[in-house]
């Protein structure tokens, strides 16, 4: 059990990060990736709302949904509880936890529509993990977004030095140098059943 | 039809392509685009949800109370996405099951909710709806040329699953473009060549669009900022 555990979450930090092999999430990827300090934001507001939303949605999926045969309402039902979700949350750290909110507040409202949350969602359900794997990954797939994060944030600072041909400044060659960074992910691929064996 | 409606039709196509220059809806751009085939069935339930959400919004814009005009524009796109996911699975399995989670995360997709906001919130209902054909067909037609790119470098074929679209064509259908005796460049099918040939293409608009008026030549990465999802 920890095993798997373990290999989920791993998995999902390397070998299927969401940004970098899975392609969600790529608007605040290069949207907020300039500095350091607001990609380390936006990813832990990203991976607290990720590991909420699952707890809510799996629930109310497996409980209210699924043996009702309403499990065509998913989409709706999901990106409804996670626009909830994510406006309590602000209201809620706005009043109890100021210091957090201070941090995070500015990320959230981009959350919403951050197609990451609601892809960690539907994914837990297509994949039939249980409650516990359902955290897990979700967690998972909220580091790998920090680990992008904060590594492309890196590489970009040097890209926006560089002499480019004019029509490239800008995004098109922040997107080539994103490639590079996808490639060298590639190379984890296998690692991790590798390691644990399963 | 007059010279107005028509430049909204073409606006979408090139000076405002959602993906190219205003930078939207670039998740479902990078990972479907594997096969032309299949930038062509996100692009047609793209356009699909896109021109019935900017109808209804457009109509109900007096109605909708400017505080929680977001929740109510995201069930209204949620609702027509539900409804594509059913016709999708019912009549073309195949493309179901190569768009996978995309499918759905159409609900998220900034391009709906951006034109929602930007474009069906202030114009009336014909206008919106053509708003949202040209925008469909610009995101179309980006995505088929990306995976037209992608599939002939990256498996050597073309249209590979267009019969899963038009069954008259039959489900194995494709056409050879590489010899198979030539290896084909199967980087181009996974993440890395998608970033890349993105990359590349973007440029090209930039590079389109700036060259007869060079004041025109805006940086694009500023549009790009307000682009969010």
């Amino acid at each position: 059990m920890a095993v798997k555990l373990a290999s989920i979450f791993f998995t999902m930090i390397l070998v299927d990060n969401y940004v970098l092999a899975k392609f969600l999430g790529i608007c605040p990827f290069l949207g907020v990736s300039k500095k350091l300090d607001s990609a380390v934001g936006m990813s832990l507001a990203v991976t607290f709302v990720m590991v909420m939303a699952t707890a809510a949605t799996w629930p109310i999926y497996m409980g209210i949904l699924e043996p009702n045969g309403l499990g065509y309402l998913q989409t709706i039902v999901f990106i409804l509880i996670i626009a909830i979700l994510v406006q309590l949350l602000e209201n809620f750290l706005k009043k109890f936890i100021p210091a957090l909110y201070k941090a995070l507040g500015v990320y959230l409202p981009l959350i919403t529509t951050n197609c990451t949350i609601l892809g960690v969602t539907i994914l837990n359900i297509d994949n039939g993990y249980n409650f516990v794997e359902s955290i897990v990954c979700a967690a998972g797939a909220g580091i790998g977004f920090l680990v992008a994060m904060v590594l492309f944030s890196g590489v970009r600072r040097r890209v926006e030095q560089a002499i480019v041909p004019e029509c490239f400044k800008g995004l098109p060659i922040t997107l080539v140098a994103a490639a590079m960074t996808s490639l060298s992910f590639m190379g984890f691929g296998g690692i991790v059943s590798a390691i644990f064996g399963v | 039809m007059s010279n107005s409606k028509m430049k909204i039709l073409t606006n979408g196509i090139l000076n405002e392509n959602p993906v190219l220059r205003l930078v939207l809806g670039t998740c479902p751009t990078l990972a479907v685009t594997t096969m032309a085939s299949n930038g062509i069935g996100m692009g047609l339930a793209a356009t699909f949800v896109l021109i019935c959400s900017n109808i209804v919004i457009s109509a109900l814009r007096k109605i909708i109370p400017d505080q929680v005009r977001i929740p109510c524009y995201i069930t209204v796109i949620a609702g027509f996405v539900t409804l594509v996911q059913m016709i999708v699975k019912a009549y073309v399995p195949s493309l179901d099951k190569s768009l996978g989670v995309y499918l759905p995360l159409i609900v998220v997709n900034c391009i709906i909710l951006g034109r929602a906001e930007m474009f069906a919130s202030k114009n009336g209902v014909l206008d919106s709806a053509l708003d949202g054909l040209g925008m469909g067909i610009g995101f179309t037609i980006t995505l088929t040329i990306m995976g037209s790119i992608r599939e002939i470098l990256g498996s050597g074929t073309w249209m590979s699953g267009l019969g899963g679209l038009i069954p008259a064509l039959g489900s194995d259908f494709a056409i050879r473009v590489i010899p198979e005796s030539i290896d084909s460049f199967s980087l181009m099918t996974s993440a890395p060549g998608g970033f890349f040939v993105f990359g590349i293409l973007m440029a090209g608009a930039t590079w389109l669009t700036s060259r007869p008026k060079k004041e025109k030549a805006a940086a694009p990465a500023e549009t790009a900022e307000g682009g969010n999802a």
